[in-house]
C-alpha cells in the first residue's frame, strides 16, 4: 500500500510519453489527486496511535545491511499529507504550463516518488537515495524551466547540497560502521543508539551539516536564495514547502534519536544556529526588493524556527511537556510553512507571470486591478507572519511555549531573543502588502490581470488547510503528539 | 592442491576464439571479415558463461600462478563483458577496413592479458600478464595510421616501456630480499626483509601497474591515447585494462605484502593526488574526450581507495569488486554516446535530448552515475568506497573523496547542460552504438538496484 504510494507517479512518470498531448496535464492531476487520496487513507488507517504502520521491509543490499524499509508514524504522516497536497496544487497550477509540458509533468512525478519516498524511508540508505534524487530532480527542474540567470542558480545549487548530501553520507557511514551488527537500518539505530563520545559528535557534526545545508540553517543558506529567485513557481514551492523539511524531518527522525547524547551535548549550538537563522532571515528578507528573493529569506527564518525547538528539545533537564510541546510545534511547523510558502511561491509565479518582474517597487495598488490576488495575498502573509486564526500561530506559540517553558536559562533567552523574529516578519509582510497591493500604482501594475480558475483552484486549498490547522488543530496534533513524546524520550536516554 | 585445466574455461575460451579469428581472418574476402568479429564474439560470450559458472561454484581452484577466487571471477566477468560492448563499438568502425579481424583479434588478446593480470598471484605472471595485456593496445592505439594516432602510440608505448622497466626493476627486487615470486612465499619472505628495500621494490613496482590503472603518475598517456585513438579503442584503454590493473593492485596489496608495511599510506596518497589531479584537469576540457579521460583519471584514485585499504577492513574487497564493473559499465556507456553522436566538442551535444531523447538520457544517466548519483552502480561502490575508508581508519581519504566528487558534479554538468540546447539538425546517431549506450545506462541502473543479488554472490 504505502509502495504503491511512494512508485505511483513514478510509475505513470514513465507511461506519460505514451498519453496523448492534450491529456497530459490531466494525467498529471489525476494521479496527484490519487496520490491525496491515498496518503488520507493511510492517516485515517493509521489514526492517532503511537508506533508504525504500513511498515515494509524487503532486503535490498544484505551485505551491507540495508533493506527497502518503508513506513508511516506521527512525525511522516503529516510530512506525506503535505507532500501529496503541495504537488497535487502544483499540478493545478500548472495546468497552462506552455515550455515542454510533458516533461515538465514527468520530472514533477518522479520529485513527488523521491519526496515521498524520503519521508516514508527507514533506512538510512534508502533515505539517502531519496535525499540525493531530489537534488538532480530539482536541479533539472531549475535549469530547463527557471528563468534569469538560471543554469548558475541550478549549478549553485546541485554543488552546494550535493555537497551537503556527501558530507550526510559520510555521517551515515559513520552510524553504519558504529552499529553492531554494522546496519543501516533507522529502527535498529535508533533502538540502540551506536555512538558515544567523541566519534558521536563527529558524526552528528556530519549528519548536521548535511542536513542543515538542506534546512537550510544559516550560514549554509546562501544556495537558496538563486535557486529560488530563478525557479519556475511550481519549482519554487516544491523546493521551499516540500524539500526544506527534508532536512529537519532529517534531524528529528536521525540526528536526535540516534544520537541523543551528542545532541544533548550540543543542545546549546544547535539553539543558536536555530536563534541566527530567525534572526538573520528576517532581516535579510525585510531588506529585499525582490518579492521571491523576500520569501525565500522568510523562508530561513521559519525554518529557524524549528531548528531553534528541536535545539531546545535536547536539553535533557528542562520540563519534558515543555520539550513535547517544543517537538509538536516543530513538525507543525513544518507543515504550516510548507503550506504557506508553498501558496506564497505561486502567488510570485502569477505576478511574474503577469508582469515579468519580483521587483516589489515597481508595483502598487493591485488590489484595485486584481482583488481575489490581492486577498489570497492577504491571507497567506497574515498566515506567515503567525496570525492566531492560521496554522504559522499555532506552530509558532508551541515552539515559543515549549522553548521558553522548558526551564533552562539558554532556551528561555534564545526564545524569547526569537520572538523578535515575528515582529520583523510582520513588519516586512505588512511593507508588502503595503507597497504593493496597497497605496498608489506603480509602473507594472498595469499588466496584472486577476488570478485565473486553475491558479485560485491550486491556491485555495493550501490557505484553506492553513485556516483549517488554526481553527481546528487537534487532528494534525494528535497524530504528531505520540511521536514528539517518543522522540523527547529518545533524547533524554 | 586443484589444478583442474577447465577451470581455465573463460580464459581458453577467449584464447581459442582469438586464434581461430586469426587464422580465419587469413581466408576471409575483405567484405566478410564480419565473421571475424561473429566469432570473437561468440568466444567472449563463452568464457563470460563459464565465467559465470566458475563464480557460482564454491571449490575454488588454485593454481601455482593463477588464483581463481572472488577477485578472479568480478576480473574475467567485467573485462569480458566490457570487451563484449567495446567489440560491438569497433565492430561499426572498422568494418571494411583491411586490418578488419587483426583488429578483433587484438582486442581479443589484450582483453586476455588483462584478465590473467587480475588473477596472478605470482610476480612473473603479473609481468608476463602486463606485456600480454600492453603490446596488443599499442598497436590498436596507432591503428587509425594518422597524426594524432601515432602520437598517442608512440606516447603509450614509450610510457609503457619505461614503467614497466622500473615495474622489472621492482619485481627483481622483491623476489631477491622476499625470496621467491609467488605471493604467499613473498608474504613470509619479505616480513623478515629490510623494509627500505621492501618500499623501494613496492613502490618501483607499483609504477607499472598505476601506469595500466592510469592513476598518477602514470597517467599521462590517458589524455592523449582517448583523443588521438579511433573512439572504440579509447573506450577499451580507458576501461578494460584498467579492471585487470586495479585487481592486480589489489591483490598484491592483500595478499603478498606482510601486514604492517607503509601500503595504505602510500597508496593512499597516490589516490588522493589522483582523484585530485584528475578531477581539477577536467574541468576546462572542450573536448568530450578529454574531459573522459581526466574523468577516468579521477575515477581512477575512487578506485584506489579500496585498494589502498586492502587487508585493513572488510568492506575493502567488495567495495573494490563493486566499484571497478560499476565503472567500466559507466564509461562504456558514457563512451558509446561519443560514438553514436561522432563529435567531441562539447557543442557537438546541443540538442541531444530533444533529436535522440534515448540516446541523450543515457548519456546523463552515465554523467550522473559517474558522480554517483543513486541508484547507479557507482553510488553503491562509492557508499561502499568511503565506508572502507572511514572504517580502514582514513576519515581524511573520505573526506578528499567527498570533496572530489561535488568538483567532478562541475565538469560533468558542464557535458549534460547543452544537450537541453534548441537543436540543430545533426545526421542521426549511429544505431549500434546507441544500442550500446541505452544498455549500458540500463545495465548501471539495474546493477545499482539489484546490488544485493550482485554482492551476495
Amino acid at each position: 500500500m504505502l509502495t504503491v504510494a511512494i512508485f505511483l507517479p513514478a510509475a505513470a512518470a514513465v507511461a506519460l510519453p505514451a498519453v496523448p498531448r492534450r491529456a497530459v496535464p490531466w494525467t498529471w492531476i489525476a494521479v496527484a489527486l490519487a496520490e491525496v487520496a491515498l496518503v488520507t487513507w493511510m492517516w485515517v488507517s493509521h489514526g492517532t496511535g503511537a508506533g508504525t504502520s504500513y511498515e515494509t521491509s524487503t532486503r535490498w543490499i544484505p551485505s551491507v545491511g540495508a533493506g527497502y524499509h518503508v513506513g508511516v508514524d506521527g512525525l511522516s504522516l503529516p510530512l506525506l499529507a503535505l507532500t501529496a497536497v503541495l504537488f497535487a496544487a502544483c499540478a493545478v497550477y500548472s495546468l497552462r504550463q506552455a515550455r515542454r509540458p510533458r516533461a515538465f509533468a514527468v520530472l514533477f512525478l518522479f520529485l513527488e516518488t523521491v519526496c515521498l519516498g524520503l519521508f516514508a524511508a527507514l533506512d538510512l540508505l534508502l533515505f539517502f537515495v531519496f535525499f540525493d534524487l531530489s537534488i538532480v530532480g530539482m536541479y533539472f527542474v531549475i535549469l530547463l524551466w527557471g528563468h534569469g540567470d538560471r543554469s548558475r542558480s541550478a549549478l549553485k545549487f546541485f554543488l552546494y547540497t550535493f555537497l551537503g548530501s556527501l558530507v550526510l553520507l559520510l555521517g551515515f557511514i559513520g552510524l553504519y560502521l558504529g552499529a553492531d551488527p554494522n546496519t543501516f537500518d533507522m529502527v535498529e539505530l535508533t533502538r540502540d543508539p551506536p555512538l558515544h563520545g567523541g566519534p558521536a559528535g563527529l558524526t552528528l557534526l556530519a549528519v548536521g551539516i548535511g542536513l542543515g545545508i538542506k534546512t537550510p540553517v544559516v550560514p549554509f543558506h546562501t544556495w537558496l536564495p538563486p535557486a529560488h529567485t530563478d525557479a519556475p513557481a511550481a519549482g519554487s514551492a516544491i523546493l521551499a514547502g516540500v524539500m526544506l523539511k527534508m532536512g529537519a524531518y532529517g534531524f528529528v527522525r536521525i540526528a536526535m534519536p540516534m544520537l541523543p547524547d551528542a545532541w544533548r551535548r550540543y543542545a546549546l549550538v544547535v539553539l543558536i544556529v536555530g536563534l541566527v537563522g530567525v534572526l538573520y532571515g528576517a532581516l535579510v528578507a525585510l531588506a529585499q526588493d525582490d518579492v521571491k528573493r523576500l520569501v525565500a529569506y522568510t523562508s530561513v527564518n521559519h525554518m529557524g524556527y524549528v531548528v531553534l525547538a528541536l535545539g531546545a528539545a535536547g536539553y535533557a533537564s528542562g520540563d519534558a511537556a515543555a520539550r513535547r510541546l517544543a517537538v509538536t510545534g516543530a513538525v507543525t511547523q513544518m507543515v504550516s510553512h510548507g503550506l504557506i510558502t508553498g501558496a506564497l511561491f505561486l502567488l510570485c509565479g502569477v505576478l511574474y507571470d503577469r508582469a515579468g518582474s519580483y521587483g516589489l517597487g515597481r508595483f502598487g495598488g493591485i488590489a484595485g486591478r486584481a482583488p481575489a490576488f490581492a486577498g489570497l495575498t492577504a491571507v497567506a502573509a497574515f498566515a506567515s507572519l503567525g496570525l492566531p486564526g492560521l496554522s504559522g500561530f499555532i506552530a509558532e506559540f508551541q515552539i515559543f511555549a515549549g522553548t521558553i517553558g522548558s526551564g533552562t536559562a539558554a532556551a528561555a533567552v534564545a526564545g524569547a531573543l526569537a520572538i523578535t523574529g515575528i515582529l520583523i516578519t510582520a513588519a516586512l509582510f505588512l511593507r508588502v502588502l503595503h507597497r504593493a497591493v496597497l497605496g498608489p500604482p506603480g509602473e507594472l501594475t498595469g499588466r496584472v490581470t486577476d488570478v485565473r480558475r486553475p491558479e485560485l483552484a491550486a491556491l485555495l486549498p493550501l490557505l484553506l488547510l492553513s485556516l483549517l490547522i488554526g481553527v481546528a488543530p487537534r487532528g494534525l496534533l494528535d497524530t504528531i503528539e505520540p511521536l514528539s513524546a517518543a522522540v523527547t524520550a529518545l533524547v533524554g536516554r | 592442491m586443484n589444478e583442474n585445466p577447465a577451470d581455465l574455461a573463460p580464459e581458453l575460451c577467449v584464447l581459442i576464439a582469438a586464434v581461430l579469428g586469426l587464422v580465419g581472418g587469413l581466408f576471409l574476402p575483405r567484405e566478410r571479415q564480419w565473421r571475424v568479429a561473429v566469432v570473437c564474439a561468440a568466444g567472449l560470450a563463452a568464457g563470460l558463461a563459464a565465467a559465470g559458472a566458475a563464480a557460482a561454484r564454491t571449490d575454488l581452484a588454485v593454481f601455482d600462478a593463477f588464483m581463481v577466487d572472488p577477485i578472479t571471477h568480478v576480473t574475467r566477468i567485467a573485462v569480458l563483458g566490457a570487451t563484449l560492448g567495446v567489440l560491438a563499438l569497433a565492430a561499426g568502425q572498422v568494418r571494411g577496413h583491411p586490418r578488419e579481424s587483426e583488429h578483433y583479434v587484438l582486442i581479443l588478446l589484450s582483453a586476455l592479458g588483462t584478465v590473467v593480470l587480475g588473477a596472478a598471484s605470482d610476480l612473473l605472471v603479473l609481468v608476463a600478464a602486463y606485456l600480454l595485456a600492453s603490446i596488443p593496445a599499442y598497436a590498436l592505439a596507432g591503428f587509425g595510421k594518422d597524426a594524432p594516432g601515432t602520437e598517442a602510440a608512440l606516447k603509450y608505448y614509450l610510457m609503457s616501456a619505461l614503467l614497466g622497466v622500473f615495474m622489472l626493476a621492482g619485481v627483481t627486487v622483491l623476489s631477491g630480499v622476499g625470496r621467491g615470486t609467488a605471493y604467499p612465499a613473498l608474504r613470509a619472505g619479505l616480513a623478515g626483509a629490510p623494509p627500505a628495500a621492501v618500499a623501494a621494490g613496492t613502490v618501483a613496482l607499483l609504477a607499472g601497474l598505476l601506469f595500466k590503472a592510469g592513476a598518477v603518475p602514470g597517467h599521462f598517456w590517458v589524455p592523449d591515447v582517448t583523443e588521438g585513438a579511433p573512439p572504440a579503442i579509447a573506450a577499451f584503454v580507458t576501461t578494460v585494462p584498467k579492471i585487470g590493473a586495479f585487481a592486480a593492485l589489489y591483490r598484491f596489496g592483500a595478499e603478498a605484502l606482510p601486514p604492517g608495511t607503509s601500503w595504505p599510506a602510500l597508496v593512499a596518497v597516490v589516490a588522493a593526488a589522483t582523484m585530485t589531479l584528475g578531477n581539477l584537469a577536467a574541468f576546462g576540457q572542450d573536448n568530450v574526450r578529454r574531459l573522459l579521460a581526466y574523468s577516468t583519471v579521477g575515477q581512477a584514485g575512487f578506485l584506489l581507495v579500496p585498494v589502498a585499504m586492502a587487508g585493513r577492513t572488510d568492506l575493502a574487497e567488495p567495495a573494490l569488486l563493486y566499484y571497478v564493473p560499476a565503472y567500466a559499465v559507466t564509461n562504456l556507456g558514457a563512451f558509446a554516446v561519443v560514438l553514436a553522436r561522432g563529435r567531441d566538442g562539447l557543442a557537438g551535444y546541443a540538442g541531444l535530448m530533444r533529436g535522440s531523447p534515448l540516446l541523450g538520457l543515457s548519456l546523463v544517466v552515465c554523467l550522473l552515475g559517474f558522480v554517483g548519483t543513486p541508484p547507479t552502480a557507482v553510488f553503491v561502490g562509492k557508499v561502499l568506497m568511503l565506508g572502507a575508508a572511514l572504517d580502514g581508519g582514513y576519515a581524511w581519504l573520505a573526506a578528499v573523496a567527498a570533496v572530489n566528487t561535488v568538483a567532478s558534479v562541475f565538469y560533468y554538468l558542464r557535458w549534460i547542460v547543452p544537450l537541453f540546447r534548441g537543436a540543430d539538425g545533426r545526421p542521426r546517431p549511429a544505431r549500434g552504438a546507441s544500442a550500446v549506450a541505452v544498455a549500458a545506462a540500463l545495465f548501471t541502473l539495474a546493477l545499482g538496484i539489484g546490488s544485493g543479488l550482485a554482492l551476495t554472490t
